[in-house]
């Protein structure tokens, strides 16, 4: 019964929609001699589509001219209005003394769509998407204050980046800030320096702004290709992201779940960089090489392919585009991913440096503290430090078999507690008592007390989670 | 810090170098816009 009537409402509903979509014909025009009458001028006010054809094809007809004595004769026929109608939609014979594939496009009707949507939507919602970044990470920043490192210091440091990689990073990110001011600029500068400036001091601005935008663009596309060529291999995705990313990298709990070089957020970036970075780079080129690399017209093509205009309802997307629309294209799609780059970014930033105690370090020096690795970075503090995991294992697991490792020190240690070299004899002495309790059990117990008496300071590292429950 | 240093030398040194390669290899404006009879150039 009721799927019936489901099926009565939408069947009804299909025959309303196409019975209204049939409601409009060709409006009468006749008031104005054929053109635009107030209804089309009240219909484009209020943002809908009105047809233009009526205009671009009242273009005049030379083969109708009047004879050269006669009046308008001397203008092969046509009239000004229709000469402006020629040019303004694309039909006029022009010829330009400049050169280039575009020189004699005088007037680009579609161009004016392009210009609202830039100065209106794009620079609205790409503001707000960067200042609601900004008020997010201040709220975070609010609630969970600066993450620091839980343990002790050991004061030890691990190598996390050589000169190369932060040579690369640093080309990229100085670059890309250099871009990102800059583009702003470009898009807001109008706006908001020419009042607060003036014209002169904005020209000098925005002069220069064009100039380190185009240039610098150069030495991104460099650093970016080095980025990924000596980062992917650590960037691959792998089985601890995912308890990584179901933590949500303990950002919000007290625990640190294992990952290696890099983390899963820190995949996120890299590939947000790579994939958004080429995007931006490739519509970049083109905006460098105006009217040369004309993408869009091959993209829409490739799109109408797949049917998905259909599909979500946008029809088909028009495959030949005038070489501004190319442009203009161009610039917006730039525009919009660098937008999204620049959010992401600006939480890349947050959390290496106020957001994180000890994570600037990798990119300044390029030496992290051997404790900071251990809770962030623990399975790559593994590879680093090689045979270490044998002894560092039971410290970074659940704190219930350390305590019981710890209740057993007690007693022995119980007189010398207050002395730190009792502490360190003793600590790991119970430990390797209970190593055989732990994981490490494979190994044989002369192999894990020499690893222990061999490298002491590997035990004193341990220390750090051992002492409170021993306390 | 040294490496930072270097780096922000490395792209002013790109940009610079960019732009006079580009401009020798015929891709300013200029070169690809204009034509002979025009006079930018004072």
């Amino acid at each position: 019964m009721l799927r019936a009537l489901i099926a009565l409402i939408l069947t009804l509903s299909f025959f309303l929609s196409t019975a209204s979509a049939q409601s409009a014909d060709a409006p009468d025009r006749s008031a104005t001699g054929g053109a635009q009458t107030l209804e089309d001028i009240m219909a484009r006010q209020s943002g809908e589509a009105v047809d233009n054809s009526f205009r671009s094809d009242a273009t005049g007809d030379a083969s109708r001219a009047a004879d050269i004595s006669n009046q308008l004769g001397t203008l092969g026929g046509n009239s000004d209005p229709e000469l402006w109608r020629a040019l303004r939609f694309g039909s006029a014979d022009t010829t330009a003394s400049n050169t280039g594939p575009a020189a004699t496009v005088l007037i680009q009707d579609g161009g004016m769509s392009w210009l609202k949507f830039r100065s209106g939507p794009l620079a609205t919602y790409g503001g707000a998407l960067l200042m609601g970044m900004i008020a997010l990470l201040a709220a975070f920043f609010m609630y969970r204050g600066r993450i620091k490192i839980d343990g002790e210091k050991t004061g030890r440091k691990i190598t996390r980046f050589k000169a190369i990689e932060r040579f690369g990073h640093w080309l990229l990110s100085g670059s890309f800030i250099l871009l990102g001011l800059t583009g702003l600029i470009s898009l807001f500068g109008r706006k908001f320096l020419i009042p607060t400036f003036g014209h002169d001091a904005f020209s000098f601005i925005a002069v220069g702004s064009k100039w380190v935008h185009n240039n610098v663009s150069w030495a991104f596309m460099l650093a970016l290709g080095m980025i990924f060529v000596m980062w992917v291999a650590e960037n691959i995705p792998h089985r601890s992201d995912i308890n990584w990313l179901r933590k949500g990298g303990g950002i919000f709990s007290k625990g640190h779940p294992p990952a290696k070089k890099f983390n899963a957020g820190q995949k996120l970036i890299f590939w947000s960089v790579i994939v958004l970075g080429l995007s931006i780079s490739v519509s970049g080129l083109s905006l460098l090489f105006p009217f040369e690399l004309n993408m869009f017209a091959a993209t829409f093509a490739k799109i109408n392919a797949t049917g998905i205009g259909g599909f979500l309802g946008f029809g088909e997307l028009r495959e030949t585009l005038a070489p501004h629309e190319e442009m203009q294209y161009s610039q917006l799609w730039h525009s919009i991913v660098s937008f999204v780059l620049m959010a992401i970014i600006i939480a890349h930033i947050y959390i290496g440096t106020v957001g994180m105690e000890g994570a600037y370090d990798a990119m300044g020096s390029g030496e992290v503290e051997e404790q900071w690795a251990r809770e962030h970075h623990s399975l790559w503090v593994e590879e680093v430090l090689g045979e270490e995991v044998v002894v560092a294992k039971p410290v970074r697991a659940v704190k219930a078999p350390a305590s019981k490792a710890a209740k057993a020190a007690k007693t022995p240690a119980a007189k010398a507690v207050k002395g730190s070299a009792a502490k360190t004899t003793k600590a790991p002495a119970a430990k390797v008592a209970k190593a055989p309790a732990v994981k490490a059990a494979k190994v044989p117990a002369a192999k894990t007390t020499k690893a222990a008496a061999a490298k002491p300071k590997k035990a004193a590292a341990a220390k750090p989670k051992k002492t409170p429950p021993v306390k | 810090m040294k490496i930072m240093f270097a780096a922000f030398l490395a792209i002013a040194v790109v940009a610079v170098g960019a732009n006079l390669i580009l401009k020798q290899a015929g891709f300013s404006s200029q070169e690809r816009t204009s034509g002979a009879a025009v006079r930018l150039d004072n």
